[in-house]
């Protein structure tokens, strides 16, 4: 059902007809997307349609009933978590999960686990350059770090395992507006680096504005797709599906999803 | 009461705290790594004596070669335990997980009977001799391997968890599996390891203990009991904990002999374990719930 202009290279990850759940309440009802390397493409949409479960079904938390994900040309629909990551997917999920107990240092080393041997100190620098409060914190547990401190843990643990593609999820939640201009400020610097990510996103005009592509999710399938340009455009997405920022309609009609109110 | 006596009693009471540590710490690294109480951890112990005994009669292996051959099978029983009765229904409720130990506490318990016989066994010292003696007060020379060996295990132990990667694996696993698998971790393997551990540790205290005690097939319930009130004691609460419930629970049950009547030493447990659920549920070093990010 998406019709997308061709990127030119072969996609990283495709996602065709994807349906997942848990026990017997289906989440995804088919859901077809494509990432392609070098790209960051977000999926947004309202609470509950799915998109932290389509994460977790990419990187195999979730088990698929149908459909399939092919990651780097191999199909990856049954690959386990702990196999996902050795073939460079690497997930920052919903709530950061990260190790409260464990010290920063423990928490990064965790994130290099699935490579051979000791974390190579060339990827805790590469973290620390990007996030230079984890160096002073690295003696302390990950429970006693503030929001913005965990959620850097966690994309600089992810970063840990040298990933192709990130799956990041809902990094601006519950963070301050300077804390999230500060992270998206490093998505962008990790794209220059060749990171590819898919992200999900509840703040949808932050998301698109540091974004390729866009997908919109409603009850477990794709409802719009697009360039990040397009659907920031776009006032049928906008109104119906992205909810509406601007202060006239969203008073109105209150939006699905909640609306950018961090950005300006 | 002299001081000698009182020694005594303190030295009694410190044996048995060393192997109900021992057994509180299998309780205590299984429950951290699944959620799980193993109720099979007394088997455990009861297999290590037992097979040891066996080993000598039946193999007519020396005692150097029993002693470790039985922490062996003991550690690949304790492996089978979780692949085969454990792992199929790992992503069942922790309740469904704990009442299937104890099906396996009883498969193994049947299995000691058929196999080893109904009898009481004894295994020989490891080093016969003389009672040491320390202001008045005997000490086995058995009992000095008791506390011996637990050092030497909780020392093990701490390796492992701080120096090693497999126990950085351990100590993620027990903070989130779908965290630890994310990062590539083998929780599976990671929980079986854990149980081949859970299972040295109990066949070590019953192998440690067989010479002082005697053993038999059903010695497992009595000590999985005794082991369980130290691990509550200590509040399931980690290693530490664990180990120190397990010394409390022993001088407490000696002491009380001393003071009350050796007719009460096994209801101690038994009190010690309600009164701590009943009045300070976390434990003696009570936190109240477990930290979670």
């Amino acid at each position: 059902m998406t019709t997308e202009v061709s990127t030119g290279s072969a996609p990283l990850l495709v996602v065709e007809g994807l349906h997942a759940g848990y026990g017997h309440v289906p989440v995804l009802r088919g859901v077809d997307l494509h990432v392609s390397a070098g790209e960051i493409v977000t999926l947004v949409g309202a609470n509950g349609a799915g998109k932290s479960t389509l994460l977790k079904t990419i990187v195999g938390l979730v088990h698929a009933t149908r459909g399939r994900v092919v990651y780097d040309g191999q199909d990856a629909t049954r690959t386990l978590p702990e196999r996902a990551v050795r073939a460079g997917l690497a997930l920052v999920p919903e709530g950061r999960m990260l190790f409260g107990p464990l010290t920063v240092e423990e928490n990064l080393r965790l994130g290099a686990f699935a490579r051979r041997g000791a974390p190579d100190p060339e990827d805790f620098e590469r973290v620390f350059v990007l996030f230079p409060v984890l160096r002073e914190r690295l003696g302390q547990t990950a429970s006693t770090l503030s929001g913005g401190e965990q959620q850097m843990l966690a994309i600089g643990r992810a970063l840990m395992s040298r990933p192709r593609l990130l799956l990041l999820d809902e990094p601006s939640l519950g963070l301050a507006p300077k804390v999230i201009a500060e992270i998206f400020g490093t998505l962008d610097r990790l794209r220059t680096d060749g990171l590819t990510v898919l992200l999900v996103e509840q703040d949808v005009k932050i998301a698109l504005r540091h974004a390729d592509r866009g997908y919109v999710m409603r009850t477990g399938a794709i409802a719009h797709s697009g360039s990040a340009k397009d659907l920031l455009a776009d006032d049928h997405v906008r109104h119906i599906y992205l909810g509406a920022w601007d202060d006239t309609s969203a008073s109105s009609n209150p939006p699905q999803a909640r609306t950018g109110s961090v950005t300006p | 009461m002299g001081v000698p006596e009182l020694l005594q009693f303190v030295v009694s009471g410190l044996k048995n705290g060393a192997i109900y540590a021992l057994i509180a710490l299998g309780f205590s690294l299984v429950y951290s790594a699944t959620g799980v109480i193993n109720f099979a951890q007394g088997e455990f112990y009861m297999l290590g004596g037992m097979v040891a005994v066996w080993a000598m009669r039946s193999l007519g292996l020396p005692l150097l070669a029993a002693v470790p051959a039985a922490v062996v099978v003991t550690v690949a029983v304790g492996a089978l335990v979780e692949r085969l009765a454990l792992r199929p229904r790992r992503f069942e409720p922790p309740l469904v997980l704990i009442i299937i130990t104890i099906g396996v506490s009883m498969v193994l318990q049947s299995l000691a009977r058929h196999l080893f016989g109904p009898d009481e066994l004894a295994l020989p010292a490891f080093t016969p001799g003389p009672s040491v003696v320390v202001l008045g007060a005997a000490i086995e020379r058995q009992t000095l391997w008791v506390w011996g060996l637990t050092a030497v295990a909780l020392i093990v132990l701490w390796l492992i968890y701080t120096r090693t990667k497999l126990g950085l694996a351990m100590r993620a696993t027990a903070v989130s599996h779908d965290a630890s698998r994310l990062v590539g971790v083998d929780t599976a393997r990671v929980v079986m390891v854990v149980f081949a551990l859970a299972a040295a540790l109990g066949a070590l205290a019953g192998v440690a203990v067989a010479p002082l005690t005697q053993t038999a097939y059903d010695v497992g319930a009595r000590i999985g009991l005794k082991g369980f009130a130290a691990a509550i004691l200590g509040g399931l609460g980690g290693p530490v904990a664990a180990v120190v419930g397990g010394l409390v629970l022993g001088l407490v049950e000696s002491l009380s002999v001393a003071f009350i009547s050796s007719t009460y030493k096994d209801a101690i447990a038994l009190v010690l374990l309600l009164a701590v659920l009943f009045l300070k549920p976390s434990g003696l070093f009570g936190r109240s719930s477990r930290e979670k990010v």
